[in-house]
Formats: C-alpha cells, sequence, structure tokens
C-alpha cells in the first residue's frame, strides 16, 4: 500500500476518526484516548496501531505512558488529493451557473421584447 | 454508500461519491430549467464556455453529432502547448431528462473507455443533476481517481473530504 492507500484505509474507520479528532487537541496516552469510547484498552490499542503504521500518528518514549501525538502531513496530503478532485468540477460547474445566467437573463429580455 | 455534501461554493453544493467499486457520481443543482441545463451538455458554443476542467486547460474543440451511436469529440488545450483529447459515441439521448455516453481519453489513463449517464431532474424550477462515470473496472477507476485504493473499499471520498476538512479548520481553531 502507498501512503494515501494507508491514510484512506485507516481513516475508514469512526472510531480511529475519533481518536485523531482527539488528538488535533493534543497528545493523549492510551487510557484518556479510552475513556470517551465504550471499548477496552486492547481495542483501542489495536486501532492505534493501524493509526501508527499509516503513518497518522506516533508514539512517544516514555515507556509507562507512551503519549500518542497527530502527525499532520499524511491528512493534509489525502485532503489535497479529495480537493484537486473536487475543484475541477467545481471550477466547471461555476462556470456553468454563469453561463445557465446569462441565457436566463438573455431569455427574460427575448420574452419581454414579444 | 454514504453521502456527504461537502463544504465550499455557497451557491450550490457538489456532493462527490462511489456508488459502487467502478463508480464515481457528482451531483449538483443548477437554478435553472432542466433543457437549459441539457443544452449546456450538448451543444458545443454552450460547452466550449465551460468545460475547461482544471486551472490553465481550455475545452479547445468541442464536435457533437448528437444522434444515438452520433460521435463526440473533445480536445482542452493548455496554456503551455499540451493538448488532451477524448473521444465519444453516445448511447442514450433523452432531452431534457438523460444523457448516456462512452468516453475514452487518445491516452487511455482511465484503463479503458468509461461510460458516462448525465440524468437531469427537475426540482421546483432547478434542476438537480446527477453525473455518474462507470470505469472498466475498479482498478480503473481507483487510478483515474489518482490513488491504488484496493478495490471493495467503496469508500465515500466525499465523505473523507468534509471530514479531513473539518479536522483542518478545528486545528487551524486551536492553532
Amino acid at each position: 500500500m502507498n501512503q494515501l492507500d494507508a491514510t484512506f484505509a485507516a481513516l475508514a474507520d469512526p472510531t480511529r476518526r475519533a481518536i485523531l479528532a482527539r488528538l488535533i487537541e493534543g497528545e493523549a496516552s492510551v487510557m484518556e484516548l479510552a475513556e470517551p469510547f465504550a471499548m477496552s484498552q486492547p481495542s483501542i490499542s489495536k486501532h492505534l496501531k493501524v493509526l501508527e503504521s499509516a503513518g497518522l500518528i506516533s508514539r512517544g518514549r516514555d515507556a509507562q505512558r507512551r503519549p500518542c501525538r497527530l502527525e499532520a502531513k499524511p491528512l493534509a496530503e489525502a485532503n489535497d488529493w479529495l480537493e484537486r478532485y473536487r475543484k475541477i468540477w467545481e471550477g466547471n460547474f461555476q462556470r456553468l451557473d454563469a453561463l445557465l445566467g446569462a441565457m436566463q437573463a438573455n431569455k427574460t429580455a427575448g420574452d419581454a421584447e414579444q | 454508500m454514504s453521502t456527504t455534501t461537502l463544504p465550499g461554493s455557497t451557491v450550490a453544493t457538489l456532493t462527490v461519491t462511489t456508488p459502487s467499486d467502478r463508480e464515481v457520481q457528482i451531483t449538483r443543482v443548477f437554478d435553472a430549467p432542466r433543457p437549459m441545463v441539457f443544452d449546456c451538455w450538448t451543444v458545443p458554443e454552450l460547452l466550449k464556455s465551460w468545460l475547461h476542467g482544471p486551472d490553465g486547460w481550455r475545452l479547445a474543440i468541442c464536435e457533437i453529432d448528437l444522434r444515438v451511436g452520433g460521435a463526440t469529440r473533445y480536445v482542452w488545450q493548455h496554456r503551455d502547448g499540451r493538448s488532451m483529447g477524448m473521444s465519444g459515441a453516445y448511447r442514450e439521448i433523452v432531452r431534457p431528462s438523460r444523457l448516456v455516453a462512452t468516453e475514452l481519453f487518445d491516452e487511455d489513463w482511465t484503463g479503458g473507455e468509461t461510460v458516462g449517464t448525465v440524468i437531469f431532474a427537475e426540482q421546483t424550477g432547478k434542476t438537480l443533476l446527477t453525473q455518474t462515470v462507470l470505469y472498466a473496472s475498479s482498478a480503473a477507476r481507483d487510478s483515474a481517481l489518482g490513488t491504488g485504493m484496493t478495490s471493495g473499499m467503496a469508500q465515500s471520498y466525499a465523505q473523507l473530504d468534509a471530514y479531513l476538512t473539518s479536522l483542518q479548520d478545528a486545528a487551524k481553531g486551536a492553532a
């Protein structure tokens, strides 16, 4: 899997997205991350492993606590990719909006003359 | 399949979803009656004023034989001189509600012919447009979308897009 594939695969799970949203506020231990979820620490740890191998988070060295922190770069790359696709069509459609507006104005003017 | 409205234009919202592992679907509402929107998709002079694609490109050549089996030819040119051509043929034409056409880029970067279906639905004087592109295979769709995403992962890019945007906004807010 390349980086983008790994990012999207990791983001496919709602718990992992919630974990990332929590980490935007700052680093947290497994225990702190498990708190809001009705989930055991081992299940949270599994999700953290997926996020870590996708490069979306890193773990601190502190052997006891091993705090998790967000790695922003892969997320930003995934977002850039989606933005490109959306922007192409949004650009096309905004031009189409303008064209339709002009056509309707012409039609109204034409109808008024008759 | 899930659908999420994307943040962005305040005029109208564009949604992008993947209804199956071979398709990408875009929906958008236009503030104009159906026949007018339909014509904008089938009359070359009209298409040449909006279907330019990414920044720097413009639709320079557009030839359309608007009959079932009739050929289409589109050529985009970049301001740096590059060009990109696409040929196709109409399979269904029902003005003002439905268009189905095959499409193939000259360089075939979509991994085989695609089939585009555009549905124009009446919505209280406005037009709800649904454009679905069916790729030759899930691998072809994924590579056309820019990733080597594994098949069977019918993930909504739009959902992720909205989510990631909200993450970024939240991060900016926190900074």
